[in-house]
């Protein structure tokens, strides 16, 4: 006997074709979810991000005790959520996000993971970038009488743009990954859609069009984020 | 003016101290070149930016117009430091920023307004002359525009000084020499002082008016370049102008030993021209005079800011008392002589 056969082709292409199992309102109301998802969540780690590199880059190989203390305290809470798999943090984080947040249900639920496991990730990222700026624009800004406040604004931000903003068109992507397992405990979204319609009722046409309507966000984020780099990187 | 008080700097490393610089002692006068020369690891990097406070002095006072630099921090150092205008090997320049948006960045921080930044700007475009290149980025530039950026962003705040930290030592000859006109035509215009870091002895010698040099951080000779040519004292300051007037010097050398061994009565001597003595045929009239011949082994001919300066490395044959003779006649033309076989042998 052979282990395939047309007919079993044929059955398998029509288990994944049967477009009468999708309910386009239901696909389009879990693509909204996990936009939203994905822009609140890239939005506050965009900002937190930011501000955990600066703090990073800023304390590395200080002298005084207050850098050397903030850089050891910043790097181990960056090291351990960075650490966690997300799955295992989601879980972690329940009774949290149920004590902020009335319902552990929707959207709105999946976020303070999604934010505590990519804001650590990206934030290391950031510092990579920032540690590539040439130390001799550096000095010559300090030398010209720069404040700490303008070399962060003048200086440390539009000299790593690039690798800001790549940084944070990886993270986006791996984020829309995250909403899609955050889907799975609830959250909402193409993942959850895909979980509950697709496996659980065994149609697999559903899970097909949540995995395109996936791979065309992953796709749109990753063009966008190489046009900007590429206009703004004058190097 | 800038005065250096027994600066001294030392680095605390993993397992054992370096002392960068080790009890200097400076004067370098408004409006004038002063040119620091050393080999690497001389000290003079950590020398210049004590200058502007990017190194605090382990002991000792840097002055600048009657202020403390060397015991100032924060808002008042930041202050002080846009009188001080500084350029580097590398330009600094800012990748992110065009040309006019980079001499800005000073006039931005000095908290110029707008208008006028950009209007400032755009005067010290000219100034450089860079005239047509204002929107372009540093990456589009050659090393020598991209310096004329860093000299124009250095002056946009209307600094008293200008330190420069190896300012010509990545761009090629020709390049350099327009740089370094560019920085004596600012000099006499605005009145500037320039302090110029460099171990090439040819950048000090061209355009700067006193000079000193320096050796595993102490300052081991200091004067006018002129005088300093004439009588070099430290063996360090010998190297440099010997290296300067003759890039070929160990070639020489080793003709000089050739000729010694085949003539050892001869006597070689090394002969520096300057101002009136250069434009005189000394060689010639010595030679008839005292009936000795002259074997001519080495030339070059140098400028300086005051007088151009030549070398000659001679051979002098003939009667012992003639040769004498002779000696003392070049000294009357005032052409400086050093007999060179002792050092040889
Ligand atoms: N930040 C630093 N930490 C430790 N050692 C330093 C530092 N900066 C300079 N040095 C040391 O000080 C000496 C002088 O360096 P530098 O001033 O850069 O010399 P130069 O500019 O004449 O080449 C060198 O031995 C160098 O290794
Ligand atoms: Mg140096």
């Amino acid at each position: 006997m052979m282990p395939f056969n047309n007919g079993m082709i044929l059955s398998v292409l029509a288990d994944y074709t049967d477009f009468t199992e999708v309910r386009w309102p239901k696909v389009w109301e879990a693509t909204q979810e996990t936009i939203y998802m994905t822009a609140f969540s890239v939005s506050a780690v965009f900002i937190l991000g930011i501000l955990i590199g600066l703090l990073l880059f800023e304390s590395r190989g200080k002298e005084s005790l207050w850098a050397r203390g903030s850089y050891k305290v910043v790097s181990f809470f960056v090291n351990v959520f960075r650490s966690i798999p997300f799955l295992i943090l989601i879980v972690l984080l329940i009774p949290f996000t149920k004590a902020i947040l009335d319902s552990m249900t929707g959207p709105t639920a999946g976020l303070p993971a999604l934010i505590l496991s990519a804001a650590p990730f990206y934030g290391r990222l950031v510092e990579t970038g920032l540690r590539e700026i040439d130390k001799g624009v550096i000095e010559a800004a300090e030398a010209m009488g720069a404040s700490k406040w303008e070399m962060i604004w003048k200086v440390y931000i539009p000299e790593s743009l690039p690798s800001i903003v790549s940084g944070i068109t990886v993270t986006a992507i791996s984020l829309v990954g995250y909403t899609a397992m955050a889907g799975v405990i609830g959250a909402g979204g193409l993942g959850n859609l895909a979980y509950l319609e697709g496996f659980q009722r065994n149609q697999a046409t559903v899970t097909l069009v949540a995995t395109v309507v996936i791979l065309l966000i992953v796709f749109a984020i990753q063009f966008v984020g190489d046009i900007v780099v590429n206009k703004i990187d004058k190097r | 003016m800038i005065t250096l008080k027994d600066v001294s700097k030392e680095f605390t490393g993993k397992n054992k101290a370096v002392k960068a610089v080790d009890a200097v002692n400076l004067t370098i006068q408004s409006g004038e070149i002063f040119g620091i020369v050393g080999y690497s690891g001389a000290g003079k990097s950590t020398l210049v930016r004590m200058l502007n406070g990017l190194e605090k002095p382990t002991s000792g006072t840097v002055t600048l117009n009657d202020k403390i630099i060397s015991t100032m921090s924060g808002q008042a150092l930041r202050k002080e430091r846009r009188a001080i205008g500084m350029i580097f090997q590398h330009f600094n320049l800012l990748w992110s920023r065009t040309v006019l948006e980079n001499i800005c960045f000073p006039l931005e921080i000095a908290k110029v307004e707008k208008t006028e930044r950009i209007k400032r700007a755009k005067e010290l475009i000219e100034l450089v002359g860079l005239q047509g290149r204002e929107d372009a980025y540093p990456a589009q530039l050659s090393g020598g525009q991209k310096q004329r950026v860093g000299i124009a962003r250095a002056l946009a705040n209307e600094p008293q000084v200008l330190l420069c930290d190896e300012a010509t030592s990545a761009l090629d000859p020709q390049t350099t020499d327009d740089v370094l006109d560019l920085l004596v035509s600012i000099n006499k215009k605005m009145n500037l002082t320039i302090v110029m870091i460099t171990h090439e002895m040819h950048v000090v010698r061209k355009i700067c008016h006193r000079m000193a040099v320096m050796d595993g951080g102490k300052v081991v000779e200091e004067g006018e370049v002129l005088s300093l040519f004439k009588h070099p004292a430290h063996p360090t300051t010998k190297r440099f102008i010997r290296q300067d007037s003759d890039p070929d010097s160990e070639d020489t050398d080793e003709v000089l030993r050739e000729l010694l061994k085949t003539y050892p009565e001869g006597k070689l001597i090394r002969l520096l021209f300057h101002g009136g003595s250069a434009q005189a045929p000394v060689i010639s009239h010595v030679s008839r005079s005292f009936n000795v011949d002259v074997n001519i082994i080495q030339g070059s001919m140098q400028s300086t800011q005051e007088t151009p300066i030549g070398t000659l490395t001679i051979q002098l044959l003939g009667e012992e008392a003639a040769v004498e003779e002779a000696i003392k006649e070049f000294r009357v033309y005032r052409v400086e002589v050093e007999v060179l076989n002792d050092a040889l042998q």
